[in-house]
């Protein structure tokens, strides 16, 4: 049988467009709104850290954070091919090996939390 | 092996070929601003991880003009992509009942009122309004 490592890639890019169609718009609406000096609720320290110091919003906001980055990562490899870049294989390690390392770093930072 | 594979030399220029190249290459440049994001938010959580003072330089270097142009550019990519993602689930996930099939608008706004809801709930439970 062929081996493939497509779905591999492609069910964490998928689940991230999908994941990133739904809440990415409120999620940058949330900061603007903090950008523009209104600053929600939730963003303030002590609601946000007592938020984020619960298992599951751990859970919940790593899990954003790899499946943003990673479909990112994806899409800027197709988009690198698009474009005319031919090293596909270097992109590919450079752009998935960034999502992860950025997914390691949140994890690091939550944990802390 | 005397193969010789023709590659051919392709640059960005068959983007401006036809609108429906460019509005593909639109759909595809949300990601270089949604993976910012992405980005944003593993800043913010290291912030939030170094205490009240770190957050509150996260909070003002939110409030610069670069940021809030920034913030405008992303809120426009990424709801493109969640249009153009929604239009594309009749697509992906076709439902059959019976003989026939979900009409293409059910499905995809069935995805809109949910992306509707959602976006509300997440707003009202950060005490957006």
């Amino acid at each position: 049988m062929a081996q493939s490592n497509k779905p591999i890639v492609w069910g964490p890019f998928a689940a991230g467009g999908t994941l990133t169609a739904f809440l990415t718009p409120a999620l940058v609406l949330l900061t603007l709104l903090a950008a523009l000096g209104h600053a929600p609720d939730l963003l303030a320290y002590e609601r946000l850290h007592a938020f984020a110091g619960h298992w599951l919003a751990k859970l919940a906001l790593a899990g954003t954070v790899f499946l943003t980055l990673w479909s990112t990562a994806h899409r800027l490899r197709i988009t690198c091919y698009d474009l005319g870049v031919r090293a596909d294989t270097l992109v590919a390690t450079l752009v998935y090996a960034a999502a992860l390392a950025g997914t390691a770093a949140s994890v690091l930072y939550l944990a802390r939390i | 092996m005397s193969r010789k594979p023709y590659v051919r030399a392709e640059t960005i220029r068959w983007v401006f070929r036809h609108p429906r190249y460019l509005r593909y290459m639109a759909r595809e440049f949300s990601c270089f601003f949604i993976g910012a994001y992405g980005l944003l938010m593993v800043w913010g959580l290291k912030q939030l991880s170094e205490g009240p003072a770190a957050w509150g330089s996260f909070l003002e270097c939110l409030q610069s003009p670069a940021s809030i142009v920034f913030h405008v550019l992303t809120l426009g990519f990424a709801l493109y992509h969640s249009i153009t993602w929604f239009n594309l689930t009749p697509k992906a996930l076709p439902v059959q009942l019976g003989e026939e099939f979900v009409p293409d608008g059910a499905i995809s706004g069935a995805h809109y009122a949910v992306w509707a809801a959602l976006s509300l709930a997440v707003l009202f439970f950060a005490g957006a309004f």
